[in-house]
């Protein structure tokens, strides 16, 4: 036996060395297996949820769709790794998934201490809570003495703690991994509110057994861009992530829209738009390491911001949520992107 | 082959061949080999280590990714729902680390506790000649044996507890007693001047119960005269406190929880997520540990129970004096099993949130600070320890327990 072990051992010191070193271009190792590994959230009506025919569909999801577009001109080369708030760094850190789009809060901390980037902002959000209407609570400064279900591993759980110590009034948390847990809770009636970003609020109440007993409080008690985010370290596949983002922008700002985009290629004489559509022979794509034609194909199959928002929070969606901060900043909005040039 | 197995066998001719005068060479030497290749492994290991560590930490490096235990002393910026020792947002991740430990060995030490009783009660019910007792227990512990343990934590929790009414239409029972989804919420007594010399009474009370427990084992084995000793021992335990809160004239007050507003204010709370861990482990591993205690019994030969009879023991006495004692020795080995596991266990107190050490530190801390590597490394030190504790506690008294032979 001991005869045979040496060779194994040695066979798996090797092993390991070759796969410990960490490969730093995603966008090779990306087009490598021929698709974009994607986390998403376990379950958020609008950002990231399977719908009835088990297809991921949101916001978040759209994005990972775009990313896609962008580097195979096809959005259905991605595949999703559902990811719970506590796994999904760990997650992106080891390179189990090329990007996370999991309505994830931009703070310092995660940009300077954890070996990640965050490529943007596609939704401004903010913290609320929600009440049963019977409490009788019109605001969250009545709170006091509640208990509050929150999911852990937040900027929730921390923003929670510090408002309610800033307004010197008392709660007990009660926190759970995953946030089906946290509704479950919630509607038991095992705490008397629940918070998380007001966006959250409003698409969860929209799976409760009867949303309209339930009221989203006023007070919005954080900031919380949520955006794509990626590992530290790779510029080039932060670019790809960003300028998918800020694509998407543009192409609203300038009125490129799925529908119009093929005409516009043709026929537009707007520079902006020629230049975003690469009508003019821009090169912007190759130097980013994707083909030329990336917004155009991007615009075509995901459409713009706008479109994106709309059909999966906004207007044409069940959750009715308006544009607000994530408006465009023309429009008096938040959503503002560099220049394509 | 012969260096493999450290087994020689030599032909008739081979044998007259080693006999010779020429000394074989130490290469040859199948303990040397045997040696040889362990050192070789031994270097191939260390190296392994120590490589695997060079290159974590160079890769932590390069991707830019904190690390060390320097985090242990920022601020956590978390409350947590339970904690034994006083905590809140500002204190340091590693105070929310010892909030988690302690919430581990809590409902750990309290879940061996009552996965004891269970354990040994319906163990011996298994045995006894009474058909119904002995039909519960076997459904008890067949129904509970083969359910896995996180389903019926979620049972307790959401099926039972969850069910409970609001606060403002929760149960309430005599003494002050409040149940409702909030846990169960109970007057806490405040010690107040005076309460000290209660404590001490207390003290004294558990001094002197072993001292006369023991004076009375010796005189027995010395003049085989019996004392009552449990009777002394009993109402020493509860007359010495007792007697020293009367004379102090009662030196606690009662914080009466009262329902204000959403919860009630005062008071102790016992949550439903400690509750529902505490009933699902212990009832769980109590299945196991009655069916460890029922083997035990019936391993000691029917001989003892025969020749117990015999001297006129009564069944209650044939246990205590006789069969329990020699079960234990069987009972013991698999029984630290059981503690150990119902501790490793605990950790799925993450699906009902209970804060333990998994929920808290490997849960909130993890994530908030991104140091994975070291958070687990640290969780799993704290599991490796308690176990070994526990494992040493019960090879202690494994040992005593153990035949004495002369």
């Amino acid at each position: 036996m001991k005869k045979h072990l040496l060779p194994v051992i040695l066979g798996l010191a090797g092993a390991a060395m070759t796969a410990g070193v960490a490969s730093a271009a995603t966008l090779d190792s990306v087009k490598a297996k021929g698709f974009v590994q994607c986390g998403v959230n376990t379950g958020l009506p609008g950002f990231a949820a399977p719908d009835d025919k088990g297809n991921w569909t949101g916001l978040d999801v759209d994005y990972c769709k775009a990313v896609a577009a962008v580097v195979f001109g096809d959005s259905t080369k991605v595949k999703f790794t559902p990811l719970s708030a506590k796994d999904r760094f760990t997650a992106l850190q080891s390179g189990e998934i090329d990007m996370l789009s999991r309505n994830t809060t931009w703070t310092m901390s995660r940009d300077t201490q954890m070996g990640l980037t965050f490529a943007g902002v596609n939704y401004y959000d903010g913290q609320g809570f929600i009440v049963k209407k019977a409490l009788g609570v019109d605001s969250a400064l009545k709170l006091d003495g509640a208990s509050i279900c929150v999911q852990s591993g937040t900027t929730t759980e921390l923003n929670l703690a510090d408002y309610f110590a800033g307004n010197n009034i008392k709660f007990t948390p009660v926190v759970f991994e995953k946030v089906d847990e946290v509704n479950a809770a919630y509607e038991a009636g095992r705490c008397d509110a629940m918070t998380t970003d007001a966006s959250g609020l409003y698409a969860y109440r929209l799976t409760f057994q009867q949303p309209d007993a339930h009221i989203v409080l006023p007070e919005i008690i954080s900031k919380e861009p949520l955006g794509p985010v990626v590992r530290a370290g790779d510029v080039q596949w932060l670019n790809i992530v960003k300028w998918t983002h800020d694509a998407l922008l543009e192409a609203e700002e300038y009125g490129i829209t799925s529908k119009n985009v093929d005409e516009l290629k043709k026929s537009s004489t707007n520079p902006n738009v020629k230049r975003i559509l690469a009508a003019d022979d821009s090169k912007f794509g190759e130097a980013m390491g994707v083909p030329n034609t990336w917004a155009y194909t991007l615009i075509k199959q995901m459409g713009n911001y706008g479109e994106i928002f709309d059909r999966n929070v906004g207007a044409g969606s069940p959750l009715k949520i308006e544009r607000g901060l994530n408006a465009l900043w023309s429009k008096g909005g938040l959503q503002y992107s560099p220049p394509i040039r | 082959m012969t260096a493999d197995t450290g087994i020689v066998t030599h032909t008739p001719s081979e044998t007259a061949r080693l006999a010779g005068p020429t000394q074989p060479s130490a290469l040859n030497d199948p303990k040397v080999r045997a040696i040889g290749y362990q050192l070789v492994l031994a270097i191939f290991v260390i190296a392994f280590g120590w490589w695997i560590t060079g290159n974590v930490i160079e890769n932590l490096r390069r991707a830019n990714i904190a690390s060390g235990f320097d985090f242990l002393s920022g601020r956590a910026g978390f409350e947590i729902l339970f904690s034994l020792i006083p905590f809140s947002a500002n204190e340091s991740y590693g105070r929310a680390f010892f909030v988690g430990l302690l919430n581990t060995a809590y409902v750990s030490v309290i879940g061996i506790i009552l996965a004891t009783i269970i354990g040994f009660t319906v163990g011996i019910a298994r045995l006894s000649p009474n058909f119904l007792l002995r039909s519960i227990a076997t459904i008890y512990v067949e129904f509970f044996r083969n359910i896995p343990p996180l389903l019926q934590l979620l049972f307790w929790y959401k099926a039972v507890l969850a069910l409970l009414p609001s606060p403002r239409a929760g149960f309430v029972l005599p003494g002050d007693i409040f149940l409702n989804n909030r846990g169960l919420i109970l007057p806490k007594p405040v010690a107040e001047a005076g309460a000290g010399i209660v404590f001490a009474a207390a003290v004294l009370a558990i001094i002197a119960a072993i001292f006369v427990s023991r004076w009375a084992t010796q005189r027995r084995v010395l003049t085989g005269a019996t004392f009552p000793t449990v009777k002394v021992v009993l109402a020493l335990l509860f007359g010495l406190p007792c007697l020293a809160f009367v004379i102090m004239g009662g030196p606690f007050t009662m914080d009466v929880p009262v329902l204000q507003g959403f919860n009630f204010r005062g008071g102790m709370v016992v949550a439903p997520e400690f509750m529902a861990l505490l009933l699902g482990l212990s009832v769980y591993t109590g299945a196991f540990i009655a069916e460890i205690v029922r083997g035990g019994i019936l391993a000691v030969s029917k001989g003892q129970t025969e020749a117990a009879g015999s001297l006129g023991l009564t069944r209650t006495q044939m246990l205590r004096l006789v069969i329990v004692p020699q079960a234990m020795r069987v009972i013991i080995p698999p029984l630290t099993n059981q503690y150990l596991n119902l501790t490793k266990n605990s950790s799925l107190a993450v699906a009902i949130g209970y804060p333990d050490l998994v929920a808290v530190f490997a849960g909130t801390v993890l994530n908030q600070t991104g140091q994975a590597i070291e958070v687990i490394a640290i969780t799993m030190l704290v599991y490796l320890t308690m176990s070994l504790l526990t494992s040493a506690l019960m090879n202690w008294f494994n040992l005593r327990m153990a035949l004495v032979e002369r």
